[in-house]
């Protein structure tokens, strides 16, 4: 029984992967509908599920995934154009059938509900109901091409050589005759036909021009390479197709076949190792792919598509080749490796990690006050070797963001829908990585923050042409690293924030006075405020005026700040910075009189000492002038322990640290310099300790507190009074 | 001069060529021999005096033959020499024009 249910997690598991990628796939298909790579995974999502449904006697699944397969296997084939009313059909029957698979698995033996079997049933029909369009056979190239001399062409056992001088190839020096008569000397024409298809009449014929066309049916062993080299000197000035016999598609076929699965190969590699075309048309077709891709803005058609219009190598070889790059790639997926771990058994492997952290400190500690020097260099080696063992550990944990990004092409695709807008998603730096933990927590927040941009930022389409904007909005997804941090950044050129309105509201509500004298940043950071929304009808979607200050709440709780920037009528800028895990921290020790405190050393800008001589130091409001910037101070001696021992003054150091845009100077006694510093949460007693926000033990074994720097700036500043009388003062 | 007008009446011309068609003869045999072409019904072209013809030559050859079926002219070419058999067997164009080849003695001892 409990193999039975692993299996079905694995099943949940792997549904849950296939519909996502499928989803994207979908998504991707808007935009390039030819892609038949994108079509087939959507086709193997759907296959997939279907056959594991079967496995587990899922009926229900297996009826409608049944439906959704063969629609897309029609798409495969062609007989179906993908358009996008199929593509939405199919993105609703991606949704359904999550729900057909989540009923499965928590209701077995359940009857399918009403609702689904209707859903199903409509789907069903919306599916199999579309029209059905068959493709074109692309002949009208050789059509074109029979004329004036006469005769067709037997191609059969013989290749296809289509040579089409251009209309200096006479100037250059070349004498198409010449190698006709060379190519002779390979092999027997079997016939040939003349063309002079772009010959003007009368008096705008040039006679030094050459319009001359050939199509000639060439019987020889020789290699396609062999015969290609005949016309190597008349490349420049003469489009050369050469298509091989149909003889010898079988032989191609059979080299294809063969070839090695080691890795994934392209397209035109594949069909020049095996002959079928050489260097020479790949190039020639890539060239074509890529200007018909500037031409028109569009995806270029596939390689393939294009190398057999051009008549150098036959479409079932092509198949062939796609075929085979198909299955190379399914089964290196299939054998990539992979192994499906617990995230517990990770998570406990990371605590191991940390414990061993802590004790190679302490045995540092234990050999530097021994002073054995010989044990001194093994300690150092052990150390070097722990630190990368941190770091690979922490990298298990490591996924990339990317995926959680796409995530959102449905909502703003769905959402923009909804509002009657066009919005495009553009994402970047979805390579990013960071801890798998924190990638599940900030999904939240980045969902709100998204859809707050697409319902309050983007206008309407109406609005922004009336403005000058482009109909379509664009809603900017971004991530990168930046020192030990990550930074997400989800930008809309919409609106932008209007701060009147927000003042007004915030007063309205209370959260300030009308004689607030606050600045822009500080008039933004309100929208953060519980219960503040300028939207003046909540939508389903947002504007309820709860939701920012969770986003805020949530984001702190990882250890993150969030800022925004905004200048109205331009956009929106919301700027998140994580901490890129949770469980290790490179930090920077300092001690009071009594503790000491680690501060993230990310957060950590500068060390300077705390005397009259440096800056200007005003003991009543609690700042310091640092180099004419006001810098609020906490003495963390007094902010924690309300330290008594008012003896001599010892010298002080003052680190300042930043947050986002704000920096506040802490106080300390000592500065201890750099430490790994493994986070032990606190336990729910302290979870309202102001200013703290976990706990390392070192490795003397003493205790050192985390600190919150967020808070203990906003308690530093909250501590001095306005920046408006310093300036006066 | 290198086409000799061997024969003028009744809108019938018959021109020899006496000299190479080539790349470096095209131009202005195409000018001389397209104006005959549009002032003639019939017009007979004698090849036996054409030592060597290259792809430009043969070009013409097939723009005169395309210009005048477009202006209901019978052209024919005839005396082919052995340069212009050659070029016609290559392609397999002889068909195309259409014209009786004469097939001389020591061509097939050759």
């Amino acid at each position: 029984m409990s193999e039975f249910d692993a299996a079905l997690t694995t099943f949940a598991q792997e549904s849950e992967e296939l519909l996502i990628s499928m989803e994207d796939a979908l998504l991707s298909l808007e935009s390039s509908p030819d892609d038949s790579e994108t079509i087939n995974s959507v086709f193997r999502a759907m296959h997939t599920i279907k056959g594991s449904s079967g496995l587990f006697g899922f009926n229900a699944i297996v009826a409608f995934t049944h439906e959704a397969e063969s629609v897309l296997d029609k798409v495969r084939n062609g007989e179906r154009a993908i358009d996008a009313e199929l593509i939405s059909v199919l993105l609703d029957s991606k949704d359904l059938t999550a729900r057909l698979i989540e009923h499965c698995l928590t209701q077995k033996d359940a009857p399918l509900p009403p609702e689904l079997e209707a859903a199903s049933a409509r789907l069903i029909k919306q599916l199999s109901g579309s029209k059905e369009t068959g493709i074109q056979a692309s002949e009208a190239e050789t059509s074109k091409l029979e004329s004036e001399g006469g005769g067709d062409i037997s191609v059969d056992g013989s290749w296809l050589i289509s040579l089409k001088f251009q209309s200096d190839a006479l100037r250059n020096g070349m004498d198409p005759l010449s190698f006709i008569r060379y190519l002779q000397t390979l092999g027997e024409i079997k016939e040939i036909i003349t063309l002079i298809p772009g010959m003007p009449d009368g008096d705008e014929m040039d006679p030094e021009s050459c319009y001359l066309h050939f199509k000639i049916a060439f019987q020889s062993d020789a290699s396609k390479q062999n015969i290609e080299s005949v016309f190597e000197f008349a490349s420049d000035d003469c489009d050369i197709n050469i298509l091989p016999p149909n003889s010898k598609v079988e032989e191609y076929l059979n080299l294809l076949d063969a070839q090695d699965e080691s890795h994934v190969k392209r397209i035109g590699e594949m069909l020049v190792q095996v002959g079928a075309l050489t260097q020479n048309d790949v190039n020639r077709a890539l060239q074509k792919q890529n200007e018909s891709r500037e031409s028109d803005d569009q995806p270029g058609k596939p390689l393939g598509k294009i190398l057999v219009e051009q008549h150098v190598v036959q479409e079932p070889v092509v198949e062939q080749a796609l075929k085979k790059q198909e299955q190379t790639k399914q089964k290196l997926a299939a054998e990539a490796n992979y192994i499906r771990v617990d995230a517990t058994k990770l998570g406990q492997l990371i605590n191991l990690v940390g414990e061993l952290v802590i004790s190679s400190a302490a045995m540092n500690l234990i050999v530097e006050r021994h002073g054995l020097a010989d044990a001194g260099d093994v300690a150092a080696s052990m150390n070097t070797l722990v630190s990368s063992i941190r770091d690979t550990a922490l990298e298990l944990r490591m996924v990339q963001i990317g995926e959680t990004f796409s995530r959102f092409r449905r909502v703003v695709r769905d959402v923009s829908n909804e509002l009657g807008k066009t919005i495009e998603l553009q994402i970047s730096g979805g390579e990013t990585e960071l801890d798998k933990t924190v990638v599940e927590k900030i999904n939240d927040p980045l969902m709100h923050l998204i859809r707050n941009s697409l319902d309050h930022g983007i206008e309407s389409p109406e609005q922004r042409l009336a403005v000058g904007k482009p109909a379509e909005g664009i809603v900017q997804l971004n991530a990168y690293h930046e020192s030990g941090h990550i930074v997400i950044q989800i930008a809309d050129d919409g609106a932008g924030l209007n701060c009147e309105k927000i003042v007004a509201k915030a007063i309205a509500n209370g959260l300030i006075k009308p004689d607030h004298g606050l600045s822009q940043q500080e008039i933004f950071d309100l929208i953060f405020a519980a219960g503040l929304s300028t939207k003046e009808a909540a939508t389903n979607l947002s504007g309820r005026g709860v939701g920012m200050d969770v986003v805020k709440k949530n984001i702190e709780a990882l250890r993150g700040t969030v800022g925004i920037d905004s200048e109205e009528g331009q956009g929106t800028t919301i700027t998140i910075n994580l901490p890129l895990t949770l469980a290790i921290i490179d930090g920077f020790m300092v001690g009071t009189e009594m503790d000491r405190y680690i501060i993230p050393l990310s957060m950590v800008d500068e060390c300077i000492e705390m005397d009259p001589n440096e800056c200007e130091i005003d003991e009543v409001q609690h700042y310091i002038n640092l180099r004419g910037q006001v810098l609020p101070y906490l003495r963390l001696g007094d902010y924690f322990n309300s330290r008594k021992s008012d003896t001599v003054k010892r010298r002080e150091s003052v680190v300042v640290v930043k947050s986002g845009q704000n920096k506040a100077g802490f106080v300390v006694d000592e500065l201890h310099g750099e430490h790994q510093t493994v986070i032990k949460p606190m336990g729910k007693v302290f979870e309202n300790l102001k200013g703290i926000t976990g706990a390392t033990v070192l490795g003397d074994g003493n205790v050192a507190l985390i600190l919150d720097v967020q808070g203990l700036i906003q308690a530093a500043i909250k501590n001095r009074t306005r920046p408006a009388n310093f300036l006066k003062a | 001069m290198s086409i000799e007008v061997k024969q003028d009446k009744k809108g019938s011309i018959r021109l020899a060529i006496q000299d190479e068609m080539t790349i470096y003869t095209a131009l202005q045999q195409k000018k001389l021999l397209f104006s005959h072409l549009i002032s003639a019904k019939t017009l007979q072209i004698d090849l036996a005096g054409v030592s060597e013809i290259d792809s430009a030559g043969l070009q013409l050859l097939l723009f005169l033959k395309r210009e005048a079926g477009h202006h209901n002219i019978k052209l024919s070419l005839i005396q082919h020499s052995q340069a212009v058999l050659d070029v016609m067997e290559l392609l397999n164009l002889s068909k195309y024009f259409g014209d009786p080849i004469v097939i001389s003695a020591d061509r097939k001892s050759s």
